[in-house]
């Protein structure tokens, strides 16, 4: 009993040092293959309007009700106080520092890391990828390189608007809905924001995108199991994508804050 | 042409394309390779046979070091796939076309750019030779005109053959054929033999096939090798081997449930060689 309940753990362990040991692998492989020719400029622009462009309206409207429901919410709350004028502050720091780089990573990692888990993944299922590695072409390089490469710069520009939006959405709620004074909001809102807030907001942005798309790429590279191991590697990617971002979210404001 | 394939074959043993030595593979404890040796010529078509799950796929795919071997060595004129960095061995494999067993054409594009993919990425060439090479290339697979079709518009067999005509755009000197012609009807299947024999007379190139269909392997080979439990079990040319009183052959060729090729007796080898690990 005991034997087999320390196997299970043992199993797990195995197969979490795995994980971390491949995505590890993969990322040294980006290192070593990204600055190499042949440079693919068509493709790498198709993957940054997948990863970005197209994933405008589901950022824009997840920062807007994110930057209403929290106008809301601390509007209920501070109102209990007489602090209201901090309303536009909170709604600021929040969505800069914490909440659009976070929210916008996790819903892009559901959009985007599935798609490129399935794709490579079903790609290594019917031997796409050996196909390429026989016409002589890396896969890491030609697959991976440009989809995480779109993936780290487009997120953070993706969080500048998320920020514009879930402000502007905050801002909405408190002078149009509740009545607050609309230059006092807008005072309080820049008050207490450092430009370091933002640019803090958008250094974790590049590490969450640069974390989802390797976590995704190492899930879709190492599937096995035909149409069923493609499900797997796709729900497998945005678990572990969500979880790894909400982990280094926690490290990184750690250590950049 | 004076000298007929199988002549030119013998003149050239001595000086193999591809060699392979004491070749080991194993998966999971399952030993799938057992110590395979195996040589090819330059310019011979050796035909590699055995019942499905014997390895045949792994072995091809250690030819080309899209795997990597236990132990044991693969020599393409004479250089080491694995003593290479990753560039030398990229570098080594533009000597090779791979056709695939489902065809494996990259489904985010068209048959045209599928085939166009080697000519892009092997060197420089302009718009008008990559589009020359491309028709060129399926006017040889019998299939003109099917250039701005998506690789699933098509059929089993048609698959097989842009897989042809990519694995030949960039003329490479050896080209692998994994089961090209399983799953289709006995007329496309005599289609792919012919489709691998115009190649063979246009390109001359080094031919190793995959199958388990033994008219067809008559057909292309030159010389047939069959692989079973890990091991190259006979070798030589078709005739010898369709007329070989060897029981393995024999039970291969006649196409027989019972005897040293069963499933179950390459079962039983498997378990006795994990158990012995």
């Amino acid at each position: 009993m005991i034997v087999r309940f320390l196997e299970t753990i043992g199993r797990g362990i195995i197969r979490f040092l795995e994980q971390l040991g491949r995505f590890f692998w993969m990322l040294g492989r980006i290192l070593v293959w990204a600055p190499r020719p042949p440079y693919d400029a068509p493709e790498w622009v198709r993957q940054m309007v997948r990863v970005g462009v197209d994933s405008i309206p589901l950022v824009f409207l997840t920062t807007l009700f994110t930057g209403m429901v929290l106008a809301l919410q601390t509007y209920t709350g501070f109102a209990r106080f007489n602090a209201q004028s901090l309303v536009g502050a909170v709604v600021a720091l929040s969505l800069t520092r914490e909440l659009a780089p976070v929210l916008s990573a996790l819903m892009v990692s559901g959009r985007v890391g599935s798609a490129m888990a399935a794709e490579i993944g079903s790609m290594r299922v019917t031997e796409q990828i050996d196909a390429l590695e026989a016409l002589a072409t890396e896969p890491v390089q030609y697959l991976v390189v440009p989809r995480v490469f779109a993936s780290t710069l487009m997120l953070p520009l993706l969080v500048v608007m998320g920020d514009v939006v879930g402000m502007y959405g905050g801002y909405f709620v408190s002078v149009q809905l509740l009545g607050a004074n609309p230059v006092t909001y807008y005072d309080s809102s820049f008050e207490f924001l450092d430009m370091e807030d933002f640019t803090v907001g958008l250094a974790k942005a590049a590490v969450f995108g640069l974390i989802l798309s390797v976590v995704a790429c190492v899930r879709g590279y190492h599937t096995e199991g035909g149409a069923e191991g493609v499900g797997r590697a796709t729900t497998q990617a945005v678990v572990v994508g969500s979880l790894a971002i909400l982990l280094a979210d926690f490290f990184l404001t750690r250590l950049l804050f | 042409m004076t000298a007929s394939p199988r002549n030119r074959s013998a003149q050239a043993q001595g000086q193999a394309k591809l060699q392979v030595r004491n070749l080991r593979k194993n998966f999971g404890g399952h030993v799938v390779l057992d110590g395979v040796n195996l040589s090819v010529a330059a310019g011979e078509s050796l035909v590699i046979v055995g019942p499905s799950g014997t390895g045949k796929s792994v072995l091809l795919k250690h030819l080309i070091a899209l795997l990597r071997p236990d132990a044991g060595e693969v020599f393409v004129d004479g250089q080491n796939f694995w003593e290479l960095d990753g560039v030398g061995r990229n570098e080594l494999r533009k000597k090779f076309g791979m056709a695939f067993q489902e065809g494996a054409l990259f489904d985010s594009m068209s048959v045209f750019d599928n085939i166009a993919f080697p000519l892009r990425r092997t060197g420089r060439r302009s718009p008008a030779e990559v589009r020359a090479r491309v028709e060129e290339c399926l006017e040889l697979v019998q299939l003109p005109d099917i250039g701005s079709k998506r690789p699933s518009e098509l059929s089993g067999g048609m698959r097989r053959r842009v897989g042809f005509a990519r694995a030949i755009a960039h003329k490479p000197e050896i080209l692998l054929f994994d089961e090209p012609n399983t799953g289709l009807d006995p007329i496309m299947t005599d289609i792919i033999a012919e489709v691998i024999l115009g190649i063979r007379h246009q390109m001359e190139p080094t031919i190793v096939t995959i199958t388990h269909h033994i008219p067809s392997a008559g057909k292309i080979g030159d010389r047939l090798a069959l692989l079973f439990g890990g091991r190259i079990l006979f070798e030589g040319p078709p005739e010898e081997f369709l007329h070989s009183s060897d029981p393995a052959v024999r039970q291969f060729v006649e196409g027989r449930a019972e005897g040293p090729l069963t499933v179950e007796s390459e079962r039983a080898r498997g378990k006795t060689i994990s158990e012995a690990r």
